[in-house]
């Protein structure tokens, strides 16, 4: 390496190493130090590096996802109502985005701004603020259930009902359903759906993000170049083949990049839970990222708060790189060229 | 290649210069955490820094009254001390506990007592308080593990029925209609079902619906807390009794009416009777205060009088650099005089006896609380119960339309796996 060279090398890492250390301090080291605890048997005194921890090898994650213990128990059922909320928040806060998205880029509509800041306006509130504005429209004599009574239907009392929405009008499970367990409640418990506590989050959660998703959409349809549509509809394509066939394949990377931060923003999802029901009730609004909490700072048990952490991360790393596989650029399949080529020759 | 391999090297050399700060850091921990182990019997240390208090207080006016009997003890004994109220005060007390350098005098629940003695946080100064028989025998047993007094008891609060004075005459109930038995209590709270409201209110916890089982003469552990008894046939009765009034209409849980606990379905007129313990008596006057009650016993079941008690108590951590200072802070603190002091200022209960004739003497209208402190309860307390607790209460909600048995049974393999390990 020549002298310029060593001090060109030199000056880099000094001016990077302001990044390094922040990051590397704040980011890097409370993850190794959390990866330690999952496997240690700290008990949230003193240093987890200190000599009186020892190493427990996978004790920590053998309780959560076995054992028959209340802690399996209780991580089974943060996960089967964490993975309703994401089955249902995600796609809903998607369409949803999307759909205000066109509305809003409409060039027809008259005071777009208005709506754009209307629309955004809730995902600039603070989450707890909203939170708490949701139990008061969603008690049990609030405005909801007002507006339903309207038309005639007693509302459930939101927060406090914990039947799922599958289980509504269900009667006794049937016994391969009950007696069949994993992670330590019944399959018949799996097959629940969200509760209706769970529900109202699942609409929080669709009102307030669907306002940062239609933003990322809108930036996405004003980089799209008008002339591609306008040729479809010189081709003949009606505004819902245009839509389908056109725009959406267009939007496919901002696609990617609103469901990737909506399944990790779902995934994670706390301080409504922190702020509104505190896991209740009967266990139906615990998500993992909750129960990592309370097992941690309530219950001691800080090994297994930290390998439910480290669970959800995989959890989130897999999500993320099927959906990634589900939405690869694929070539053109066999079947459909031999359809494009025939079109183009007759 | 060559720059690569530099690359690599800078790389492995911060990490293992942040390896070994951390280790460094580590060791800091540790040594400052190293004396006044070993239990009781240890010396306690003692220095000139003023101590910190940390309080998990229940409103302003509790905040003030500690704040000024600090003050009052700093000018005694001439060492500082600074009140803080937590906003959450489990998780300050672990952040403290993490960093070495926690709060030297800090309230302790029972359910968060075990899990603190467990990892070595507190210090177990019981043996070395004066005079501990002043204490009500049932609250020094719940701030004891493993045969090791860990702290003082700051107050103690019990279940009591509280009825709505003008609900109960708009039924045509006197004074000689207030319930004393199960069945009476079944009745006045029909008649109490009216207008729109119903008889009988609590939140669905084993917190409140655990005063029947005792009444029922259940518990949900034995008394050394070395079994678990959550499925014996006297708490199978007590919570088909609930049960049976749930079915009646004539009680109904605070979640069904729309109101997170008791006490604001009592206060908002939803439920003319209500089981609550003494901070009720506080938040009444301060959030319902047109409305008129009284506080009666708990009616007697099938084995007697029975309720629940809560309480708190005046950890000392193991880590504090001055724990002399914080002894004397606690006995000051847990002096007769000072609890009716505080009982004035925040409606507590002494957790002293002799407190207990002036206290009755003051507040004669709450004399129900203390009149069943001997047959009071706390709830389990040993490592791990907490956690059962927290279940249970989360399956309570649906109590009516659960079996009561099969309820009983999963808890009682819970407990019991809690109890083992």
């Amino acid at each position: 390496m020549s002298r310029k060279n060593r001090a060109e090398a030199v000056s880099g890492w000094l001016f990077t190493a302001p990044t390094i250390i922040v990051l590397g301090l704040f980011l890097a080291v409370p993850v190794v130090m959390a990866a330690w605890v999952s496997v240690s048997d700290w008990r949230g005194v003193g240093s987890p590096f200190s000599s009186d921890v020892s190493f427990v090898g996978g004790q920590n994650y053998a309780k959560i996802l076995g054992g028959g213990g209340l802690d399996e128990q209780n991580f089974g059922t943060a996960l089967r109502n964490n993975l309703w909320y994401v089955v249902f928040v995600v796609p809903l806060q998607t369409a949803v985005a999307l759909g205000l998205a066109l509305l809003v880029s409409g060039r027809a509509l008259r005071g777009r701004g208005f709506f754009r800041t209307a629309f955004y306006f809730p995902s600039v509130t603070s989450s707890v603020a909203i939170t708490v504005l949701w139990l008061f429209l969603f008690s049990s004599t609030g405005a909801v259930n007002k507006i339903i009574s309207w038309a005639g239907i007693n509302g459930p009392n939101w927060f406090n009902e914990p039947t799922g929405l599958f289980h509504l009008g269900a009667g006794t499970p049937p016994a391969f359903l009950a007696d069949h367990t994993m992670l330590g409640i019944s399959w018949w418990e799996w097959l629940a759906g969200p509760s209706v506590a769970m529900t109202a989050f699942i609409l929080l959660a669709v009102f307030t993000t669907s306002g940062t998703f239609m933003l990322l959409f809108i930036a996405a349809l004003q980089n799209l170049s008008p002339e591609v549509d306008e040729a479809a509809m010189i081709d003949g394509a009606g505004s819902w083949t245009r839509f389908w066939r056109v725009t959406l394949p267009q939007l496919r990377p901002t696609l990617f990049t609103v469901l990737t931060l909506g399944l990790i923003g779902t995934w994670q999802v706390f301080d409504q839970i922190y702020t509104g029901t505190k896991g209740a009730p009967a266990n139906t609004t615990l998500t993992p990222a909750f129960l990592s909490y309370t097992s941690a700072f309530q219950s001691q048990q800080w090994g297994v708060g930290a390998a439910i952490a480290f669970i959800l991360f995989g959890i989130i790393v897999v999500f993320t790189l099927l959906q990634r596989w589900a939405l690869r650029d694929r070539p053109v399949s066999r079947r459909r060229m031999r359809w494009i080529e025939k079109g183009s020759t007759r | 290649m060559q720059r690569r391999t530099a690359r690599m090297l800078t790389a492995g050399a911060m990490a293992l210069t942040a390896a070994l700060t951390l280790s460094a850091c580590g060791s800091g921990f540790s040594s400052s955490g190293g004396n006044g182990s070993g239990g009781g019997a240890a010396k306690l240390t003692s220095s000139d820094d003023p101590l910190t208090v940390l309080i998990g207080s229940s409103g302003d006016a509790e905040t003030a009254a500690v704040k000024s009997a600090a003050a009052a003890w700093s000018k005694s004994s001439g060492t500082g001390a600074t009140v803080q109220p937590a906003n959450n005060l489990d998780q300050q007390l672990a952040q403290g506990f993490a960093a070495g350098k926690p709060a030297d005098v800090f309230y302790v629940s029972t359910s968060s007592l075990a899990g603190y003695a467990a990892n070595g946080s507190l210090l177990a100064y019981g043996d070395q308080l004066e005079d501990t028989s002043d204490f009500y025998p049932t609250l020094t047993k719940s701030f004891t593990v493993d045969d090791q007094l860990y702290c003082a008891p700051k107050d103690f609060s019990t279940l009591a029925l509280f009825i709505n004075t003008k609900d109960w005459k708009a039924a045509g109930l006197t004074d000689s209609d207030v319930p004393t038995t199960w069945d009476q209590l079944r009745t006045v709270s029909e008649k109490l079902t009216r207008d729109g409201r119903v008889g009988l209110t609590t939140s669905p916890q084993i917190e409140r619906l655990g005063a029947f089982m005792t009444q029922a003469g259940g518990a949900l552990t034995n008394g050394a807390q070395t079994k678990a008894t959550v499925d014996s046939a006297a708490n199978v009765e007590a919570l088909d009794y609930v049960k049976g009034l749930l079915d009646d209409g004539s009680m109904k849980f605070s979640s069904d009416l729309g109101e997170s606990w008791g006490g604001d379905a009592f206060g908002k007129d939803k439920a003319a009777m209500t089981i609550e313990g003494n901070w009720l008596t506080g938040a009444m006057s301060s959030s319902y205060p047109s409305v008129d009650y009284k506080v009666v016993a708990l009616p007697k079941g099938p084995k007697g009088a029975g309720t629940l008690q809560f309480t708190n108590c005046w950890g000392i951590a193991k880590d504090s650099p001055n724990q002399k200072a914080a002894l004397s802070f606690v006995e000051k603190m847990t002096s007769t005089d000072q609890q009716l002091a505080f009982a004035k200022a925040f409606g507590v209960m002494p957790s002293v006896e002799s407190a207990a004739g002036t206290w009755k003497q003051e507040y004669p209208q709450y004399a129900a609380f203390l009149d069943q402190a001997d047959a009071a309860q706390g709830l389990p307390n040993a490592s791990g119960t907490a956690d059962v607790i927290a279940d249970f209460d989360s399956k309570l909600g649906s109590l009516r339309t659960t079996d009561t048995k099969t309820l009983l049974e999963g808890v009682q393999k819970n407990m019991a796996a809690a109890l083992k390990g």
